[in-house]
């Protein structure tokens, strides 16, 4: 237990480093600096600018970026475990820690309820699929759910946008909550943010629910040879009970395994799924981030997201144990 | 042929897959030889056109024009005419990003299987690392930086990302291989490791590449179209997700114009579904128990 506990926190660290030295490590290889560009794109609106050498000095001072590398990846990463992350370049005063405290809590809140009903949804869809008892017409209908299951979540979003906001004008094309609501614990506040979330959260359940239902299937197909499925059947154990705790039960585990490991690219789509529905989270504040050239948003942003998935990924594989009862005798390995 | 049609009854995913895969690309080559893709360029026709069999679009758009028959963008560039142009460059973008993951995932996936140990254990701790990182974060900071990238570049970083998917699969494979009665066989007629991995274990791993490889296309073009939707894609080259990216921009979805985002998505849509097709069908030839219902 203790060398799976050391090994999972290992491995957070290990992916918070990595993901931190690439986006500190690549964008230092490639030719140029932020500090120039920015000059440059100065000098293509204005048509000029006055002192551009000594800009271009002053800027680079005051972001370190004429000390030697070595000593600027320390300070990137001594700033990023004290949790600070630096001034916006756009909005100056402001500090990248605030405007992501601002936005994180409506990305979290959609990722962790689209992902919770996708994969309860899914794996559901998939169970049933499998399993001999599912009524014939179910099994007819199941798979229609399935049919927007290799569509990226975004495309769906702006078909979603044009249909239900464009169209019908059922759902607001964006926003977070309505205008002049003040956020708190009221039941209007509450309505007018399911309101707004309902077709970015519907996006997202619908085209990643099939990749947990095609996968739950595959699994459930496999338990169902195994011999303690025929045993139980044997037993006289009702169907619903060998579903549940033999089939499911066991089918579950290398799901839950895949959505730890899915957690990055769920966090990715959401960056679009946002910038597509204007949702103020995390990921339109990204945007935002690129289309001002602001290089210590996008940074800190990219960096809490890497810490924030990795974070995502120690719980679940902190929890697992829970789960699978066999992972405490497993020495040496995991997963 | 009998072969043949029996093979196609047992695989119509694969094969309604690859039919859809090859029209798309079918489209986007033959294409340049039946329409002039210089009318993608901007100015090449009338603004913001509609296709020419939407009667009523709006009372301020102008009437359907025959040389435009998906009508025009505001900027007036020809929608078939890009279409054309810009699905070849996605799929490109997506063949080399994957070829080089694959290849990479090749390589790292027989090394770790095969030597085990400290060497395994490295390549698996890393590539479960790698897969946790959010790669479009990652992505996005990159791109953000170097700005006007262009298409081979683009397939160079998103190949960075393409190869722990496949470097898992194929370590599983081999790992489950190795002890397999025929390999044992091949060892003790004393062939060396080398022949074993490529004459023995490769082969049968054909099927698993395969469907690693479709995927992992499938994953890169979606990686490359959300850089291409968010602005940070190449911007010179026409490519369907920065045909996305210019119509939300220009907020087409609100002002009605669906045919500016709607075409780009289709051939997306056609790209995914196909290539995906093509994925559970090769993992069905590669784990036949996942074929039709459930026995007994």
């Amino acid at each position: 237990m203790k060398v799976y506990l050391l090994q999972r926190v290992g491995m957070f660290f290990l992916t918070v480093w990595l993901g931190m030295t690439l986006i500190f490590i690549i964008p230092r290889l490639a030719p140029g600096d932020p500090v120039a560009a920015m000059v440059s794109r100065m000098t293509a609106q204005a048509g000029q600018v006055e002192n551009s050498a000594e800009i271009i000095e002053a800027w680079r001072a005051r972001f370190g970026l004429d000390d030697p590398l070595p000593i600027q990846y320390l300070r990137y990463m001594k700033n990023v475990f004290s949790f600070r992350l630096g001034y916006s370049l756009a909005y100056f005063p402001t500090t990248v820690e605030e405007m992501v405290r601002d936005t994180l809590p409506w990305t979290v809140g959609l990722l962790a309820l689209a992902t919770v009903l996708s994969f309860l949804l899914g794996n559901t869809v998939g169970a049933l699929l499998a399993w001999r008892g599912t009524p014939g017409l179910a099994r007819a209908l199941l798979p229609i759910s399935l049919t927007f299951t290799s569509i990226p979540p975004f495309m769906l979003g702006i078909l979603l946008i044009y249909v239900f906001s464009f169209g019908l004008e059922w759902f607001p094309a964006a926003g977070n909550v309505a205008r002049g609501i003040h956020p708190g614990i009221s039941f209007s506040f509450l309505v007018s943010v399911l309101h707004h979330g309902i077709l970015p959260a519907t996006a997202i359940i619908i085209t990643t629910m099939g990749f947990w239902a095609l996968g739950m299937r595959g699994m459930m197909i496999t338990t169902d040879g195994e011999d303690y499925m025929i045993l139980a059947e044997a037993k006289g154990l009702r169907p619903r009970r060998i579903f549940f705790h033999y089939g499911v039960r066991n089918a579950i585990l290398p799901q839950v395994t895949a959505l730890a490991l899915s957690f990055g690219g769920i966090a990715g789509g959401a960056v679009i799924i946002e910038y597509i529905f204007t949702y103020p989270g995390m990921g339109y504040l990204l945007y935002q981030g690129i289309v001002n050239n602001d290089f210590v948003l996008i940074q800190g942003i990219v960096t809490i997201m890497i810490v924030g998935v990795s974070l995502a990924v120690l719980i679940v594989d902190l929890l697992y144990p829970l789960i699978d009862p066999r992972i405490t005798y497993r020495k040496g390995s995991y997963g | 042929m009998d072969r043949l049609r029996s093979l196609l009854e047992n695989h119509w995913k694969l094969g309604l897959g690859l039919a859809i895969v090859l029209t798309v690309a079918g489209t986007g080559l033959m294409g340049h030889l039946v329409w002039d893709v210089t009318r993608a360029r901007v100015g090449s026709t009338e603004l913001n056109l509609p296709p020419i069999w939407v009667r009523n679009p709006g009372p301020m758009f102008p009437k359907p024009d025959p040389t435009s028959p998906l009508g025009s963008d505001s900027s007036g560039r020809d929608m078939l005419a890009l279409l054309i142009a810009a699905t070849p460059n996605s799929l490109r973008v997506g063949v080399v990003a994957a070829g080089v993951g694959m290849a990479a995932g090749i390589f790292l996936g027989f090394t770790a299987g095969f030597l085990g140990g400290w060497v395994d254990n490295t390549i698996r701790v890393v590539a479960d690392a790698v897969i946790t990182v959010p790669a479009l974060a990652v992505l996005i900071v990159i791109s953000s930086y170097v700005r006007q990238i262009d298409l081979n570049n683009m397939a160079i970083l998103l190949a960075c990302f393409a190869w722990p998917a496949p470097t898992r699969t194929i370590r599983a494979q081999v790992l489950s291989m190795r002890h397999r009665p025929f390999v044992q066989m091949a060892r003790l007629s004393g062939a060396s490791s080398f022949e074993i991995m490529f004459l023995e274990i490769l082969p049968n791993l054909l099927p698993y590449l395969a469907a690693s490889f479709t995927g992992t296309v499938s994953a890169s073009i979606l990686a490359a179209t959300g850089l291409e939707a968010l602005g940070l894609g190449p911007t010179r080259i026409p490519t369907l997700g920065m045909t996305i990216f210019y119509a939300i921009k220009a907020s087409a979805i609100l002002r009605g114009m669906w045919w500016w985002w709607g075409f780009p998505i289709f051939m997306l849509v056609l790209i995914f579904s196909g290539l995906f097709l093509v994925t559970i069908g090769l993992d069905e030839i590669a784990n036949p128990r996942l074929r039709g219902a459930p026995r007994r």
